[in-house]
């Protein structure tokens, strides 16, 4: 090949070099573009609301369209409520599957297992949304809201937290399917932690006497706890942000209520449900103002998150 | 199999007045494969008994089926008595926790548990016992002393194990496996992942515990074995080849195989 066309050759190929990094870089960046043009029209979209009630929009109750008074007092306590009562049931049950995946099921049962639980995190959530209203709703006010009544709601202290008609759909429904959905996440995120635990350890642990579940709670547990942390914290991403299986069975009011059997309403489902019909500027941006929260709730959860993990790790004596 | 290598271990037995441990035609499985082939052999109480040979010569399997590690995979499986003390530690109705209570193991890797140093220690021993405060702070010391790991570890107790050097880790382990206080010491392969340094510390540090522990080491080091054991087995795909006193193996091994390992000639 002649001299000339080799350089020209060489020349294409460095200005397509320079070309594709620049295209990576701009594709990095972009992500935070987005993120600011996302928080900031947040915030302008809010404006009228902040104006209208400051700070008082997030501990008022209210929410009157007509009379155009607006608080996020309740779908905040939705949001939170239904969120915890998710992860209090699905973080047990998620770490017994993987223990059980890990640890204990026989070779032959661990693909077909891990597979079911990768489907059932493939659900869309319209699907469970369908489920809860229409098979679990019912059962659970026919069969398990009464006993709930009974045995837990004459309790003193926590009584009042679960007494209430059994209607079978609130904010305590909300938070089982919120769990159902969750847990194939928070599961299949600690079954592969825990695999990646070295043999060794194990052994070293096992050898010394420790039981199984010894093993996984004093060992494996803190070996993988960053990885753990973050199934649960991609599981509370999604139980945050899930719009339409609550909307189908949180009962979407706007009373506020102390029974977690009573009907509520989250962030995510009232903004789902009310967009729609919101007229006049003030009302839409209420709805843009809930947005907003949810952002920012979110936010400072993975914080805290990330703050726990630093807080373990200094308990650990790895910082000192 | 050659006819030559089905060892006869009474030929080359050596004369041991204590028994810790007697293994008596004991074979190992994994699945259909057969890893260890009828062993005969005695561990001395208080020495230390050093297994040697090539890779797969089933001398860490050996090891593995005194504290019956192997228990944990479905598919292995041992046949015939390892006696300690007189008790047949194969059989079915032996708990595998208090087994393991009285035979400690340190592994190839240092295996830190992600804990502090103090709470390493602690660990195994809050499976049995219930310690004081003050106890428990006495005998952390007491196994860390034992390791020869007080001195570096002394200041740092809070830290995490895993903040040690690689030689420190392993002496950690060490110090772990004894603070439970047990009788019988396996190492499997100890040194193979530490530098010549933490290497001769680790063998200094055998030499003082078998005051306490008898100790069973597998190594792939021929010169380890000869400076720290006092018995030493040479295995060869899953047979004991020859059985003897250290000195005996090494200048004057009854088997050619042996002699042929041992110079360097094969393996």
């Amino acid at each position: 090949m002649p001299t000339f066309l080799r350089e020209a050759s060489l020349k294409r190929h460095t200005i397509l070099d320079l070309l594709f990094r620049n295209l990576t870089r701009v594709s990095a960046f972009g992500v935070l573009v987005l993120l600011a043009a996302i928080i900031g029209s947040l915030i302008i979209g809010s404006m009228p609301t902040i104006r209208a009630f400051g700070f008082g929009f997030l501990v008022s109750p209210d929410w009157d369209p007509v009379g155009e008074r607006f608080g996020a007092l309740i779908p905040i306590i939705g949001t939170l409520v239904t969120s915890a009562i998710a992860l209090t049931i699905a973080i047990p049950v998620s770490f017994g599957i993987a223990l059980f995946l890990t640890e204990l099921s026989p070779r032959l049962l661990r693909r077909p297992l891990g597979i079911a639980i990768e489907l059932l995190a493939g659900i869309p959530s319209i699907i469970y949304g369908m489920w809860g209203l229409f098979v679990f709703a019912p059962l659970f006010a026919d069969h398990i809201e009464p006993w709930i009544n009974d045995h837990i709601g004459t309790m003193p202290y926590i009584g009042p937290f679960f007494s209430g008609p059994p209607m079978g759909i609130g904010m305590l429904t909300a938070g089982i399917i919120l769990a159902i959905m969750v847990i194939p996440f928070i599961a299949s995120v600690m079954r592969d932690v825990f695999e990646v635990v070295p043999t060794l350890l194990k052994e070293s642990a096992y050898g010394l006497g420790a039981t199984t579940w010894e093993v996984m709670w004093k060992v494996v547990l803190p070996y993988t706890r960053i990885g753990v942390v973050g199934g649960i914290m991609l599981g509370l991403g999604r139980a945050l942000g899930e719009t339409m299986a609550i909307t189908f069975v949180i009962g979407n009011s706007h009373e506020l209520s102390k029974s977690l059997l009573m009907p509520g309403n989250s962030i995510a489902s009232a903004l789902a449900n009310e967009f729609t019909e919101a007229y006049g500027d003030l009302y839409t941006s209420a709805l843009i103002e809930l947005g907003l929260i949810l952002f920012f709730i979110t936010f400072v959860v993975l914080s805290l998150a990330r703050y726990m993990l630093f807080k373990l790790g200094k308990r650990e004596g790895q910082v000192t | 199999m050659n006819a030559e290598y089905t060892a006869n271990p009474k030929v080359t037995a050596p004369k041991i007045i204590a028994k810790k441990i007697i293994v008596r035609d004991l074979s190992f499985y994994y699945g259909d494969f057969c890893a260890l082939k009828n062993i005969n052999l005695s561990i001395a109480e208080k020495m230390v008994t050093a297994f040697i040979g090539p890779s797969g010569c089933g001398k860490s399997t050996l090891l593995r089926t005194f504290n019956r590690m192997y228990q944990l995979y479905p598919k292995q499986k041992a046949a015939g008595e390892i006696l300690l003390d007189g008790e047949n530690i194969l059989d079915k109705k032996q708990d595998l926790n208090t087994l393991r209570a009285k035979i400690g193991m340190v592994f190839q890797k240092p295996t830190p548990f992600p804990m502090s140093i103090y709470d390493n220690i602690a660990f195994g021993v809050k499976l049995y016992e219930r310690l004081s405060k003050n106890d428990m702070d006495e005998r952390v010391e007491w196994a860390l002393r034992k390791a020869a790991l007080w001195n570096e570890a002394k200041d740092i107790l809070r830290q995490s194990g895993t903040s040690l050097s690689g030689g420190q880790q392993q002496r950690l382990c060490i110090a772990r496996a004894i603070a439970v206080k047990p009788q019988v010491l396996l190492l499997d392969e100890p040194t193979s992942a530490l530098d010549p340094i933490s290497t001769a510390h680790i063998e200094k540090l055998i030499d003082e515990l078998k005051e306490d522990f008898t100790i069973v080491i597998v190594t792939h080091n021929m010169q380890q074995a000869a400076r720290v054991s006092d018995y030493t087995a040479y295995m060869y795909l899953g047979d004991l080849i020859e059985f003897g006193d250290t000195s005996v193996v090494f200048t004057n091994p009854k088997r050619k195989e042996t002699e042929d390992y041992i110079t360097g000639r094969f393996g």
